[in-house]
């Protein structure tokens, strides 16, 4: 299974974790890769940590939409800290942001590799909160190759695009959050 | 008015609720009756978003029970009609599907299944096998689908009208939670474009002529008075059925010729046990997968020379052994060890059934 | 044309009279709500485009009783059944016939949301007050005080509340352009002049149009011809009225 990438996403309700899914997912689609992704959803997902299920191919269809182990595990909240415990194996990489409080304990122990990045903070006092899940998209990408920065923007030029059109700035400023969120990956794997 | 949904052929990366409500708009579906329940929402959503494009109708009705009633209606008229549902709603709809079977209604229904019994998860489940194939007061006179994937989501909703009205009998394409909710890629196209034909509609009621002067009217019951009359019925339904089942019956194989374990499984946990074989072989080891497309009817024939060949089988289901009643039904007789994996609800993976085979062994 | 002998009785042309006589018990209201019906097609010149579908229960007996295309559903599902054929095919006149075990208690909610719809179709309904064909259990519309196989000692409205006012309901649900109304087998012509005006609401593509018929039911009332008839045209009305609930506004031109 080389070639496959297997991702979860798991934040807050309103961290946008889905719509990150949803736009990386068809940036690797795009790509001519074969990728899968399932949402929870439903009484599941009201009120619960809301997690977005990816995978992505080279070449080969996927088997099982759900997995029990990601390669990259990337948790918003302590809450997704806790739920994604579960997805966790030696041979995951687990992401959270370092501004949740208390996190310390609930971290996976049995990771290949745990570390913080500062998203939450960067798009507070850097960029704009409303772009702090193009900042997680870009940590993604970084993390796991599954698209080039290039397809990335051309996928949220395919989301976003008649939002940029009003306004460029908009353009500007999520190309700036998915290269700030590539960065703070910068040199961690 | 736009052309086609569907011009030639067109990778897409969508849901699978989504692909039905194309698919059934590229089969050139009239009109759909529907009734919201998760997880199949999305597909009356992007019907009636897509669907006026096409001058084609939709009407929401006050429960699943209605839903299937009118699409009865709709059908009966002439018209290629459909429904969707799931769970709970898939209980009412066994009501008007029990009438479907008796007066061979070609009534095509989409189930995403999600978790039972009762109320229980909207997420996903393989839990309406039993109640799909055999619910209601009847025999079974159904055609059931169970696709793995959204190609198949799409090929078999187009093909399930097809089915339906060339041998007029009820059909159904069995998803789940996880086939209606996830994205994946498909390509999807226009049927005329592949060279499948759509089987022509009639209507059974509002003929035309003059009933009763230039031709009899259609006087079309599901009611009889005495057991030797509805025997006669039921047997002529049961061998008209069984004179078409082996036109109609649908399986995939997969490595099972020289397989010491033959993993059976349908719908999306095919999926997984497509993936745990090839690692299986990988690693040296002779396993198989059996998969049934149509679970009505069950391809008997085909899993019995699977069987015969195979050491050990596996029967792999998110159900408590729904899919294995099936599987034990067909293989009466055959003494080919069996073991099972059962997780009522529960999504399944490929590293359980390696796990498992790998025990057998 | 069918060649008809002369010592045939009068019956609508629409019948048809290969299956008569029809499965009725004697004295039965059903024949004589049927009859209004035939009556009533007969006179707007529709039969060629009529779909008929009848419930379970006694008016399951009409499946084959006239000239039209016609369906035999669940208890309490033709309505959506005829819906179902409305929606898809509009040209056609879509009627539902049941008693009212069908439309007001396993099938009303089929009812109602059709009603409130304001779908096009006909829903005619015929009111025996009791359950005809499973042996005469109280209904909906079983009178207060009035005996049947489970109300033996006489329906308890403190128990089982009051009898439905079908059309009353719908009436309250139904836009201006619906037409609601009760009749009587006791008065025929009446009777036949509210289904000419259901059917030309339909044809004339307004909105939901719904009558009930108050119905005799001698098998199960156990009651002879005169105390039958006395139970329709005198008892009967005192609890359902009998007359139009809604008329639909003339279409000017």
């Amino acid at each position: 299974m080389g070639n496959l990438v297997k991702i979860a996403l798991a934040g807050e309700g309103g961290q946008g974790v889905q719509s990150v899914a949803e736009i990386l997912v068809e940036a690797a689609n795009e790509e001519g890769k074969e990728a899968l992704y399932i949402p929870n959803f439903g009484v599941e997902q009201r009120g619960g940590v809301s997690i977005a299920f990816c995978q992505v191919s080279d070449d080969k269809k996927i088997g099982s939409p759900k997995f029990e182990k990601g390669d990259i595990v990337i948790a918003l909240s302590d809450r997704a800290i806790r739920r994604c415990a579960q997805y966790v194996d030696e041979n995951t990489v687990f992401i959270y942001d370092t501004s949740i409080e208390g996190a310390e304990g609930d971290l996976p122990k049995n990771a290949k590799k745990v570390f913080g990045i500062p998203a939450i903070e960067v798009a507070k006092n850097e960029l704009h909160p409303r772009v702090f899940n193009i900042i997680i998209m870009g940590a993604t990408i970084r993390a796991t190759q599954v698209v080039t920065p290039e397809q990335a923007k051309q996928a949220l030029e395919d989301k976003l695009g008649y939002k940029f059109e009003q306004n460029p700035k908009l353009r500007e400023l999520n190309y700036r959050a998915l290269e700030r969120g590539m960065q703070l990956v910068e040199g961690q794997m | 008015m736009a052309d086609k949904p569907i011009q030639g052929e067109k990778r897409m990366f969508v849901t699978g609720n989504e692909a039905v409500a194309y698919a059934a708009l590229a089969a050139n579906v009239d009109i759909m009756y529907g009734y919201p329940i998760t997880p199949q929402n999305e597909i009356m959503h992007y019907f009636t978003r897509l669907a006026p494009k096409f001058d084609k109708p939709f009407l929401q009705t006050e429960d699943e029970i209605s839903a299937g009633f009118t699409t009865v209606g709709g059908v009966m008229s002439g018209k290629r009609s459909f429904t969707a549902t799931a769970g709970p709603g898939n209980t009412l709809m066994q009501e008007s599907m029990s009438m479907a079977e008796m007066m061979r209604i070609p009534t095509v229904v989409v189930i995403m299944q999600r978790g039972g019994p009762s109320t229980a998860t909207v997420i996903y489940s393989q839990q309406e096998v039993t109640m799909t194939c055999y619910g209601a007061n009847g025999e079974g006179i159904r055609v059931v689908y169970s696709t793995c994937n959204h190609q198949e989501l799409y090929d078999y909703t187009i093909k399930s009208f097809n089915t339906a009205w060339k041998y007029r009998i009820p059909t159904f394409v069995l998803g789940d939670g996880y086939q209606a909710k996830m994205r994946e890629s498909l390509t999807m196209y226009d049927p005329e474009a592949r060279g499948i034909k759509m089987v022509d509609t009639y209507p059974l009621v509002g003929l035309p002529g003059s009933p009763g002067v230039d031709r009899d009217p259609a006087h079309l019951r599901n009611t009889y008075n005495t057991e030797e009359e509805l025997y006669e019925v039921v047997s002529n339904l049961v061998k008209d059925y069984e004179a078409v089942a082996p036109e109609i019956v649908e399986s995939e194989s997969f490595d099972c010729d020289d397989a010491e374990v033959v993993v059976l499984a349908h719908g999306v946990v095919s999926r997984a046990a497509v993936e745990a074989v090839r690692e299986l072989r990988k690693a040296g080891i002779k396993a198989g997968h059996f998969r049934p497309i149509t679970l009505r009817p069950f391809p008997d024939k085909e899993l019995k020379a699977v069987a015969n060949q195979a050491k050990k089988l596996l029967v792999v289901e998110s159900a408590q052994g729904q899919f294995a009643k099936l599987v034990h039904h067909s293989l009466y007789g055959d003494s080919t060890p069996m073991e099972y994996i059962f997780k009522p609800g529960l999504g399944i993976t490929s590293d359980e059934i390696i796990n498992k085979v790998k025990a057998m062994l | 044309m069918t060649v008809t002998s002369v010592m045939e009785p009068k019956m609508p042309k629409c019948w048809r009279q290969e299956t008569k006589p029809h499965k009725f018990c004697p004295g039965c209201g059903h024949g004589d709500v049927l009859k209004a019906l035939g009556t009533a097609i007969d006179e707007l010149g529709i039969q060629d485009r009529v779909v008929f579908g009848c419930d379970i229960g006694c008016s399951l007996l009409s499946w084959d009783f006239f000239n039209f295309d016609s369906i035999q559903t669940h208890h309490g599902r033709t309505t959506p059944v005829i819906t179902g054929v409305k929606r898809a095919r509009p040209e056609l006149i879509c009627i539902a016939y049941m008693g009212d075990g069908g439309g007001y208690a396993i099938g009303s909610q089929h009812l109602v949301n059709a009603a409130s719809r304001n779908e096009r179709i006909f829903v005619l309904l015929a009111n025996n007050a009791q359950y005809g064909m499973t042996g005469g259990q109280m209904a909906p519309t079983t009178l207060p005080g009035m005996k049947t196989e489970t109300s033996p000692y006489g329906r308890d409205v403190e128990w089982t509340g009051n009898p439905t006012l079908g059309p009353e309901m719908v009436a309250a649900i139904t836009p201006d352009s619906a037409y609601v109304a009760r009749g009587t087998m006791s008065n025929l012509r009446q009777l036949t002049q509210m289904m000419k005006k259901a059917l030309q609401n339909q044809i004339d593509g307004n909105g939901f149009s719904f009558v009930e018929a108050l119905a005799s039911c001698p098998t199960n009332w156990r009651t002879n011809a005169a105390k039958t008839w006395e139970f329709v045209e005198k008892e009967m009305p005192q609890y359902f009225k009998v007359g139009e609930l809604k008329v639909p506004a003339k279409k000017e031109g």
